[in-house]
């Protein structure tokens, strides 16, 4: 039994080539079950067109290398299933990243730019010392941080959101979760004043309007509206205190 | 020669995996210049894909008391069916410990001793109140102890994410999105590697003191493989190409007992030491029949052919993909499933649709990890050229044998990251830079060429359908249980496709970073791997651990209690095999406690 034929419209881009214009190309194929848009997109390299650049690594919903629109919407393409989709699919690179071809975008490099300019690590001058036990560490508290620590980096908030189209050094919403995740750890030993340094500007946790759109985009479902709301209290508070002390 | 860009580096570590930041942190802490290259951002290498968790002797849970270095030495002794290394297995059990408590101090949320009530096995569990906040450990396959300890389902993701925060804050030089394509050698000496840029395609020249691969295993060569895509074994093949360093052991190959059907994704063993159960088509529980002691928790390799056994016996479940198991994780409940086995849960739902709160999954023995890889001294130091290391699973350090323990694979990667990493930078602050620039140019030429006779498409061979071969040969003939004809099926056909290989015509023009081109660059050293994989296979006729021989069926310490290393000669059509042993300090061969030797090699299934 033959399944439905599919249509991919496709966004082409070829940075050898940039006179030829970014456009839309057609690819057609068969539907098969458990059919997800890395079998599709693996596919039509190998059988149609083996010019066709995409990133997948985990294919598992693991790494984030796999972020695009499809249908205009952000999302990991590894685990969207083929059944889930309509008869013609769009396909266009995220948004906001720099793009290297076709459906392939940096976000690497984004990322790694918005954490070390977050400088996401434990700041923590103490030695570590090899031969001592652990800090305790209650279990409860090593959750939240998880909570946050579960970003994959795919760059679908990012893609999404209106601030982040309109301004190139918005952290975004994936920006202000990894301070989160700082901010719950106690072995990190920066105070708010520091992370308001980091924070608490219109490139950090107050250029966000709070529309959400990242919230319902993440595909692994970090609580994003909620470490926001956490972020921009601490913040705010930070503030205050600061023009007080001033 | 044209024009290319050129980096000099102190040391040089292709691959940012686990294994590679931890070498390169601790260089770069030695005040040395370190830079670090990878396929994709490192947070996306493999790593980050581990869900389990790694292993290490803390002993503060209370199924994990009185464990020690001591019992997780001999555990990895005797899951490697005696096929390690000693001495490396036993500095390996007594860092561990303390590689766990650097990774908690630099920032890792490991789960962490509670008093909540948990039952298991129809047991409840009752900690120690003075051990709680201190490091969990959850339960593993062929463990004495529970040791495992874990983040909930994203082990390998916060090591990796906190690894590469400390990277971050050395500042260490990081290089994406490239490949090495060869390494620069005189026969004696490696000064760097030939890299092609895989934004533009434009090839690189890195000069480095010390050369360290860090680049995983080889898990795509079977095609269905619980790996990341990337991981094609190209590190492994560029040290192979010297002609001078041999790889270890290609034919220990492990494969895990539940790749999810048909994706092969990865079920982690979290599931079955948290309680999972493998049923047959008739929903009956097999295992403890097969394995009365460890049930679904003996080693992988045993846990594998007793599944492959009772499908063969006649108990599988048909589907479209060939016949499968069950994993039933039903009775840990909806919040055990959805919390600490969330990723699986996830999984369940995404690529099968099936909730594993109420279904069952299906189920099979998948290719998963690669105990071979390039051999090295027990300070990474590979065989065979000054200036060169290797470590994580790219290496053969042999921590493993002929069969690695879950969980002692993410611990190797930053035990060794630890250890082999202050003996490179120990190593490298003594040694000076004298590169002729004709030896460079020589190699990038070679480099060049080939990349432009692929451009010229004169050839006639398709690669995807050489892949396609290459996965075939392997996932029918050199799997889980093997047999002389059917490895010398495999030799033959991979010699064919070895010779095809030098005829790849690519179906597009190859321009730039086209990634037909980028395959075709890759494909022929992932054949020769294959072939050296089979090899091994075949020319070693007993069973140890994963390898496992129908026709010779029993191990054989009298003849085989020894590595393999094979070498693949300038312009030779094949690996040829040496031997060495393998070092003893403290434990004889003997008796694993499980597996056929203990149980049987007949099905004791009274169903
Ligand atoms: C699904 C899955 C789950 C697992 N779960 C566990 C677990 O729970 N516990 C456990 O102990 N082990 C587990 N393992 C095994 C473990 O994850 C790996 O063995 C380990 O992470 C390997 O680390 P590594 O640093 O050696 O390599 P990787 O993390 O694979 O990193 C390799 C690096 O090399 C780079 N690279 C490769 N080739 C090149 C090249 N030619 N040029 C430049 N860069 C290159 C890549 O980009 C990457 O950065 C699991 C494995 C799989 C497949
Ligand atoms: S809520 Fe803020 S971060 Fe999220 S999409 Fe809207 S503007 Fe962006
Ligand atoms: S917060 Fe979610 S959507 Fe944003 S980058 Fe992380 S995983 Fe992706
Ligand atoms: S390929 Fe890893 S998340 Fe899609």
């Amino acid at each position: 039994m033959a399944g439905r034929e599919l249509t991919f419209r496709i966004m082409r881009y070829n940075p050898e080539t940039p006179e030829v214009k970014p456009h839309l190309q057609d690819f057609k194929l068969f539907e098969e079950p458990g059919m997800t848009l890395f079998v599709v997109l693996n596919k039509i390299r190998e059988e149609q067109d083996s010019s066709l650049r995409f990133d997948f690594v985990c294919r598992a919903s693991i790494c984030g290398s796999c972020g695009m629109l499809v249908n205009g919407r952000p999302t990991l393409a590894c685990r969207t299933l083929t059944k889930d989709l309509p008869d013609v699919t769009t396909l266009l690179p995220l948004p906001v990243f720099k793009l290297l071809g076709d459906l392939s975008v940096d976000t690497g490099t984004w990322f790694r730019e918005m954490s070390i300019r977050t400088e996401s690590w434990v700041h923590d001058d103490s030695e570590f010392d090899p031969t001592k036990q652990e800090e305790r560490m209650d279990n409860e508290e090593a959750l939240k941080i998880y909570e946050a620590e579960r970003c994959i980096e795919c760059g679908c908030c990012i893609g999404g959101c209106a601030t982040a189209n309109i301004r190139p050094g918005f952290i975004g919403a994936a920006g202000i979760n990894r301070v989160a995740r700082f901010m719950v750890d106690p072995r990190d030993k920066r105070t708010e004043q520091e992370y308001f340094e980091v924070v608490g500007s219109e490139d950090g946790v107050f250029g966000c309007i709070g529309l959400m759109a990242c919230d319902d985009n993440c595909p692994v479902g970090v609580p994003l509206r909620g470490q926001i709301a956490y972020v921009r209290r601490k913040m705010a508070s930070a503030g205050w205190k600061m023009k007080v002390g001033r | 020669m044209g024009q290319y860009e050129m980096f000099v580096t102190d040391v040089l570590v292709i691959g940012a995996g686990l294994a590679g930041e931890r070498a390169a942190i601790e260089s770069a802490r030695n005040g040395l210049n370190v830079t670090l290259l990878s396929l994709v951002p490192p947070r996306r290498s493999h790593s980050s894909a581990a869900q389990g968790g790694m292993q290490a002797s803390l002993g503060n849970t209370a199924m994990g008391k009185g464990d020690s270095p001591d019992v997780h030495f001999m555990d990895t002794v005797k899951g490697s069916d005696w096929g390690c290394e000693q001495d490396v297995a036993r500095i390996f059990a007594d860092t561990a410990p303390i590689v766990m408590r650097e990774m908690a101090h630099w920032g890792v949320p490991w789960n962490r001793v509670t008093l909540e009530k948990r039952v298991y096995d129809g047991k409840e569990i009752h900690e120690d109140p003075e051990k709680v906040g201190l490091i969990s450990a959850r339960n593993f396959g062929g463990t004495a102890k529970w040791r495992t300890c874990y983040t909930s389902d994203g082990t390998g993701h916060t090591v990796l994410y906190t690894m590469d925060s400390i990277v971050q804050k050395y500042g260490i030089t990081v290089h994406d999105r490239v490949e090495a394509l060869s390494l620069i050698h005189d026969g004696e000496t490696c000064y760097g590697a030939i890299v092609r840029d895989l934004r533009t395609g434009q090839l690189r020249v890195y000069t480095a003191k010390s050369t360290v691969i860090a680049t995983g295993g080889y898990g795509r060569l079977y095609g269905a493989s619980t790996n990341a895509v990337i991981n094609e074994g190209t590190g492994m093949s560029i040290a192979y190409d010297t002609g001078v360093v041999p790889l270890g052991n290609m034919e220990a190959v492990q494969f895990h007992p539940t790749g999810i059907v048909p994706s092969w994704i990865l079920i982690t063993e979290g599931a079955r030491g948290d309680g999972g159960y493998l049923l047959d088509k008739n929903g009956y529980r097999f295992m403890p029949d097969y394995e009365p002691n460890k049930k679904e928790l003996a080693s992988r390799d045993v846990v594998s052919r007793r599944m492959i056994q009772h499908i063969r016996a006649g108990y599988g479940v048909d589907s479209p993909y060939g016949q499968h198991l069950w994993l039933d994780i039903r009775h840990l409940g909806a919040k055990h499933i959805n919390t600490n086995l969330r990723e699986i849960a996830t999984i369940c739902r995404q690529f099968n649709g099936i909730d594993p709160v109420h279904e069952l999954i299906p189920v099979r023995p998948t290719q998963h990890y690669s105990m071979g890889g390039i051999r090295t001294n027990i300070d990474g130091q590979a065989y065979g050229l000054k200036n060169l290391w290797a470590l994580g699973e790219a290496a053969c350090w042999d921590l493993h044998g002929f069969n690695r323990l879950g969980g002692n694979s993410l611990a190797e990667t930053v035990v060794a990251g630890k250890i082999i990493g202050e003996k490179i930078a120990e190593y490298t602050k003594d040694v000076s830079l004298k590169v002729s620039t004709s030896l460079v140019e020589d190699h990038l030429l070679i480099q060049q060429k080939r990349i432009e006779q692929l451009r010229e498409r004169k050839g006639t061979e398709n690669v995807y359908d050489l892949r396609n071969r290459m996965e075939h040969t392997l996932n029918t003939n050199v799997h889980v249980f093997r047999t002389e004809e059917h490895l010398l099926e495999a030799v033959h056909e991979l010699q064919e496709l070895n010779e095809r290989a030098k005829y790849i015509k690519l179906r597009g023009e190859g321009k730039g970073a086209d990634p037909e081109l980028a395959f075709a660059l890759r494909l022929p050293g992932m054949i020769r791997l294959a072939l050296t994989i089979a090899t091994g296979a075949l020319a070693r006729t007993e069973s140890r651990g994963s390898h496992f021989r129908e026709d010779y069926p029993k191990r054989d310490d009298e003849n085989w209690l020894k590595r393999t290393l094979a070498y693949w000669r300038e312009g030779a059509k094949g690996p040829e095999l040496e031997y060495e042993p393998v070092k003893i300090t403290e434990s004889p061969p003997g008796d694993r406690g499980y597996g056929e030797a203990t149980a049987g090699a007949k099905p004791l299934v009274k169903q």
